[in-house]
């Protein structure tokens, strides 16, 4: 039986960890590399970099951060964030991550997804999909772009399940209205994702304790929860999540002290 | 500690990255080089076979290189052969996926998993041991592997199977005999004990080094 996955997500600009809410107010956190090394040793099942450079000339850099990251941390490696192309996906890939998340670049081109599919096997291509609750339509979610700043009119269960038969082995589901709120993850969604898709659904957006992160499992049947905020600032730690996971009949990975 | 000297051949096939069970041999001792040519095998301890996909592209880039049959005639001759992912799945005779003819060096088949809840079967599970095994040393029994995958072997010979995994099917997902060692997941993926069952490897293979393999003694 597959375990769930606990994955702690670094958001990295210009070669550094940063943090802020909605990628406004960043502070820096920290070297990618050793950061990521310590999470491995926390407990993460999975390691995330969202690279939110804007300039292109800084991607050099973070094929450079994948290199290093990959020479030290043994657990996967998934990266995201303005990949553009299937040559742009061989690079990361190549460098060492084990999974590449496409977002804004899948919207724009769809055929793109199966392009990277057909070459590195879906197990690669994660489809990154944030989305936001319709004011006009309860239960329903539209899809947003540009780290959440550019709605596309598409429709949430609709866009996913396109990407899914188009071949993504993933889905990377964000909640652009719960994002660093802590206020817990959106269950309904979550479960209206996961109840129409085959593939591994990851939860993110409004960790904030626990228990948020056993109900995404429990009643959102997500295969893996992902949080930034609840981990950098040590508010939490991965132990605990998986703890609360494990007291509630959760399969999960103990490590360390915890196992 | 390891013989920094064991040098192991990571096969280069065009199937998958090689990235991570490099830095994890280099960080365990060994010397790892990356051969993509028969030349490139000369002198190799091990010859370790990593991959991720199918298995009939796999074979025919491997022929087309000219790799297929040195790798087979030199683990036929005594070196030792450590199989990851497809690394393992070619080391049985065919496949049922797109219906490859393999390696041959183990009897048996490699189907596709049954009854499985999902496919591919893509994160950690457990590993529950079949047999003792100086490999498992130290590695609690169930310990959580990576798995990216969709196709398991079914060896002929049971007595190949040192651990076993359940996804709907339980299939082995560790193989071994003679100077044949093959994981279904991935070590350099799998955290802690990923790295201590590559150790072992390496360790048991230094040790088993010493001794005439069993195939040559056999002849």
């Amino acid at each position: 039986m597959l375990l769930r996955r606990v994955i702690p997500c670094l958001d990295v600009k210009n070669g550094r960890v940063v943090k802020g809410v909605r990628f406004e107010g960043l502070t820096d956190e920290g070297d990618p590399p050793e950061l990521a090394e310590r999470y491995a040793q926390a407990g993460a099942d999975e390691i995330c970099f969202l690279d939110i450079t804007a300039a292109p000339e800084g991607r050099g850099t973070l094929l450079d951060i994948v290199e290093r990251t990959a020479s030290r941390v043994f657990v996967p490696l998934t990266v995201g964030g303005g990949v553009r192309s299937a040559v742009e996906m061989r690079d990361v890939l190549r460098a060492g991550a084990d999974k590449v998340a496409i977002n804004t670049a899948a919207v724009d081109d769809p055929d793109l997804i199966t392009t990277c599919a057909r070459r590195f096997g879906s197990q690669c291509v994660v489809i990154s999909v944030d989305v936001r609750a319709r004011e006009d339509q309860p239960g329903a979610w539209e899809v947003v772009v540009q780290g959440g700043r550019k709605p596309t009119g598409l429709d949430a269960v609709e866009w996913i399940e396109r990407a899914v038969a188009l071949g993504a082995g993933e889905v990377l589901l964000t909640s652009i209205d719960r994002d660093g709120t802590r206020q817990g993850f959106d269950i309904e969604l979550l479960r209206t994702i996961t109840s129409r898709v085959s593939v591994p659904v990851i939860a993110s957006g409004g960790a904030g304790k626990p228990a948020d992160m056993t109900a995404a499992v429990t009643e959102g049947d997500a295969d893996a929860v992902l949080a930034a905020s609840i981990f950098h600032r040590d508010i939490h730690s991965i132990d605990a999540v998986k703890a609360d996971m494990a007291a509630a009949g959760v399969p999960v990975r103990l490590t360390g002290e915890a196992a | 500690m390891t013989d920094s000297s064991m040098r192991v051949a990571i096969v280069d096939y065009g199937a998958g990255n090689l990235v991570s069970i490099r830095n994890a041999l280099q960080l365990l001792g060994a010397t790892p080089v990356v051969a993509s040519t028969a030349d490139e095998l000369e002198g190799a301890d091990v010859i370790l076979v990593p991959g991720v996909g199918a298995s009939a592209p796999a074979m025919g880039r491997l022929r087309r290189q000219g790799l297929a049959d040195p790798i087979v005639e030199r683990v036929r001759a005594g070196t030792w052969y450590v199989g990851i992912c497809l690394g393992l799945q070619l080391l049985f005779e065919r496949s049922d996926e797109d219906d490859a003819e393999m390696f041959g060096l183990l009897r048996g088949d490699v189907v596709r998993i049954a009854d499985a809840p999902s496919l591919p079967h893509i994160g950690w599970n457990r590993v529950e041991r079949r047999q003792e095994h100086p490999l498992l040393e130290g590695i609690s029994d169930g310990f959580p592997a990576y798995f990216v995958h969709s196709y398991v072997p079914a060896p002929a010979d049971a007595a190949v199977v040192v651990a076993e995994t359940e996804h709907g099917a339980t299939f082995p997902s560790i193989v071994a005999i003679d100077r044949i060692i093959a994981f279904q997941f991935h070590p350099e993926r799998s955290g802690e004990d990923g790295l201590r069952l590559l150790a072992n490897t390496l360790g048991l293979i230094t040790a088993g080094s010493a001794t005439a393999p069993a195939a040559m003694v056999a002849d």
